[in-house]
């Protein structure tokens, strides 16, 4: 299968100015690779440094040390030397992310939340808002919902509308930030049966998922992250 | 001893009142403004000895350019005979000694405040404004450095937001003086507060327009037959007031014409602001509707009076 | 976005510095800025990002270094050299300016329509009709009532002044707006509709924007890329998200840190 994320010896700490500028080490001399229709697991304690490889991957983070390889058609990117305009681009069309987190936009309803990364991505409006509504109507976003606007939703509720939102668009790279956390047995199911899709589509997936029978529904291969411990390396 | 040292000598005034270093000084800026149609020339204003607001500006033109052999013809608001024209005419018979006139025909120079005759000028002829504010932009934007540089760069988009907000607020552009015209196509310019009824008699006349402003020191001037043209929106199309009315005193059909009080009940006739063109066409012959009026007979005695004196 | 394909920067600062005398206003300032791309500069009060905005507009001539801007046209043009009359082309076409104070922008003492229609009418248009129903059009599109069309925007409230003074810079397609603190001064809910409104404008439009701002959460959520300025110069650039999120250097650690969590 062919190689679709790659990071080679990469290195992450905090320096706290605030704090007298302490040096906080994250993780050091990550290596792993994923391939296309492959779900890599992180695993490990919480602060282990597992959702900080997520947000390198994403560009969130800054990444100190190594290489961040993504394939994009032909060409590989490195997104830890890539310019701001280059993640972008890649945000845009190569690597999703679905968090637990809704940044909630004022007066955009839910639906059109959700249909935003595909039109964006060049589909029809129609398209989009069809997408979106079958999506959520998979999650069991409740119909009378989705032309309101999530801010006022409950927490389930703006979870499973950033899911849908997740989900929606076509990245060969998906990153799962705790996708599951929270949700009832019915919508986990959903969101298992939602990351089997993306894998036939050949979708790269890395995830962090703490539910146990998630994890071994859909992960391929799990990587404790506490190998690349800062302090085991040290 | 110079002459000019002989006339003081004498205690009397250089002809015209302005010394000749002045006139030169003016003429240049008059030479420079027909140079320039519509371009405001700032120019040395002297102090008059009468108010601004009385015509210094018109007064120091007119002194400029006046010569012995000139018949000067003096209106104010189209009247021969109101205060600022009658002291402005009197000005020039005691410093200049020009033969003054009330008929628009025979003039060489008239210098007016807020009408253009209703004959039509000749090209021997010459027509002096009184300017009170002569930057169309002033109420729109106030800097003078501003102004200026919109002159330079044409950049004219506000003068029509004026008429914007005219068409805006009142469904029509009611603008009914001192109406923005640009000159050959270049300058935006402030005919001075004219009627707009008069914008057309400006485009394509035959006398040369000299327009002098005292206070703020500026003159400006249009050539004879110069393209003016009143600015407008292609579907609010420049338009002249139109009377529905002839001059109650002479019949004169497509004139400006004043409202004139008759008595206190009410009464009350539209005659011809352009006084000596109504004399004339009495004395042709024609009537008006009011002609007959007991009050307005007396009105236009008055006037027939003044004329023989 | 799909806005980011251009390779070709829309504007390109090299070296900007200006002095006030002795003082320095802002020092070596480089960045090139593509269409459709959202910069904020953030920075406290007297940091210097005031005066590279209005030496970037035009408004204040750099004491050093070079802006180019591409012209419609295509071409590269250093935007000292451009003569006053193509300048002022370009910044009642090209170029918006959204002031914090809404009065500066704005004509307070003519109707709303007129002060949407009056860069219509600075480069030729000489329809009333056509002018009215396109400064109609762009009233209702910042969340104006069409029956305020009329009225001047000395009886508007903040909110609709800045909308306003954002219809009147937009009503001519421009490709580049510089904000200056576009929310400051108005109350928070009032701030949240407009900054909505700016976002999806400028996503519509594909705007590029430099906006200077004080506030994070502004630059969050309206730009792609930060600078955050200090003692007059550039510290800290990068990816919005990234700076705000994994910010490197003490000072910006320290206005991050300084948000208000609520």
């Amino acid at each position: 299968m062919a190689v679709r994320l790659y990071l080679n010896n990469v290195g992450k700490s905090f320096t706290m100015h605030l704090q007298g500028g302490a040096v906080i080490p994250v993780v050091e001399k990550v290596e792993f690779s994923v391939n296309a229709g492959e779900c890599v697991v992180l695993g490990g304690p919480s602060g282990a440094g597992k959702s900080s490889i997520l947000k390198m991957i994403y560009g969130n983070y800054r990444c100190d040390d190594g290489q961040i390889l993504v394939t994009v058609d032909e060409e590989i990117v490195n997104v830890a030397s890539a310019e701001p305009r280059d993640v972008l681009r890649l945000r845009d069309n190569t690597i999703g992310y679905v968090s637990q987190f809704l940044r909630t936009i004022p007066r955009v309803s839910a639906e059109d939340v959700v249909a935003e990364p595909l039109i964006a991505q060049g589909a029809g409006e129609e398209e989009g808002l069809e997408t979106a509504r079958s999506l959520l109507a998979r999650l069991n976003v409740p119909e009378r919902l989705w032309t309101l606007p999530p801010a006022t939703f409950s927490g389930g509720e703006q979870q499973r509308v950033n899911i849908a939102r997740g989900f929606i668009a076509h990245y060969p790279i998906l990153l799962l930030d705790e996708p599951t956390a929270s949700l009832d047995a019915a919508n986990r199911a959903v969101v298992v049966r939602l990351v089997q899709e993306k894998k036939e589509q050949g979708v790269a997936m890395v995830g962090i998922l703490h539910d146990q029978d998630v994890r071994e529904e859909i992960a391929d291969r799990i990587i404790d992250v506490t190998s690349f411990s800062a302090d085991v390396a040290a | 001893m110079n002459d000019t040292a002989k006339i003081y000598e004498q205690g009397e005034y250089n002809f015209a009142y302005l010394d000749e270093q002045t006139k030169r000084m003016i003429r240049r800026a008059i030479l420079k403004g027909i140079a320039i149609p519509g371009y405001q020339v700032p120019f040395a204003s002297r102090e008059m000895p009468m108010p601004y607001g009385w015509g210094t500006g018109g007064v120091q033109v007119t002194a400029s350019i006046l010569g012995e052999d000139d018949c000067l013809k003096m209106i104010d608001q189209g009247s021969d005979d109101t205060t600022n024209a009658v002291s402005l005419r009197g000005f020039f018979e005691k410093t200049a000694g020009v033969r003054t006139t009330h008929e628009t025909a025979e003039a060489s120079v008239i210098q007016t405040r807020h009408r253009i005759p209703e004959k039509d000028l000749r090209e021997d002829q010459i027509l002096v404004f009184q300017v009170p504010i002569p930057e169309p932009l002033r109420f729109l934007e106030p800097r003078e450095t501003e102004t200026r540089k919109m002159h330079a760069l044409e950049d004219y988009g506000l003068m029509h937001v004026k008429l914007y907000e005219d068409i805006a607020k009142n469904g029509h552009i009611a603008t009914t003086y001192a109406y923005p015209v640009k000159v050959n196509d270049r300058y935006v310019m402030d005919p001075s507060p004219t009627p707009k009824f008069d914008n057309p008699k400006i485009d394509e006349m035959a006398a040369l327009q000299l327009y002098g402003a005292g206070r703020e020191k500026r003159i400006y001037a249009i050539p004879p037959y110069t393209k003016v043209k009143s600015l407008d929106f292609e579907d609010y199309p420049f338009e002249v007031q139109k009377f529905d009315k002839p001059c109650g005193l002479c019949g004169a059909q497509n004139v400006y014409l004043d409202e004139v009080i008759l008595d206190d009940k009410g009464g009350r006739m539209f005659v011809c602001s352009d006084s000596d063109f109504c004399e004339e066409r009495r004395a042709a012959g024609h009537v008006g509707p009011m002609a007959g009026n007991p009050a307005a007979a007396q009105i236009s005695g008055a006037q027939a009076e003044e004329l023989t004196q | 976005m799909s806005v980011f394909q251009s390779d070709d920067p829309l504007l390109q600062v090299r070296n900007v510095t200006r002095y006030y005398g002795d003082r320095i206003g802002c020092s070596e300032v480089s960045f090139d800025l593509w269409p459709g791309e959202v910069l904020a500069i953030v920075g406290e009060s007297g940091s210097g990002k005031t005066t590279l905005l209005n030496c970037l507009s035009t408004r204040l001539a750099p004491t050093a270094g070079a802006i180019e801007y591409r012209m419609r046209d295509g071409s590269m043009r250093n935007l000292y050299q451009l003569t006053e009359a193509e300048r002022r082309l370009l910044m009642r076409t090209d170029w918006g300016f959204v002031h914090q104070n809404a009065a500066e922008g704005l004509r307070m003492t003519v109707s709303a329509g007129a002060n949407v229609g009056e860069r219509l009418m600075a480069i030729g248009d000489r329809h009333y009709g056509k002018i009215r129903s396109t400064a109609d059009d762009w009233l209702g599109r910042v969340e104006i009532e069409s029956d305020r069309i009329d009225d001047d925007p000395r009886s508007f409230s903040g909110g609709m002044r800045q909308r306003l003074q954002i219809a009147r810079n937009l009503v001519t397609r421009p490709r580049l707006v510089f904000m200056d603190e576009p929310t400051g001064g108005l109350d928070v809910s009032v701030q949240a509709r407009l900054l909505d409104l700016l976002r999806r404008l400028v996503a519509d439009l594909g705007l590029s924007v430099v906006i200077v701002t004080h506030d994070l959460a502004v630059a969050r959520l309206l730009s792609h890329r930060i600078m955050v300025m200090r003692h007059g110069n550039v510290i800290e650039s990068g990816l919005t998200d990234q700076v705000l999120d994994d910010p490197r250097e003490p000072y910006t650690q320290l206005l991050v840190s300084s948000i208000l969590q609520v």
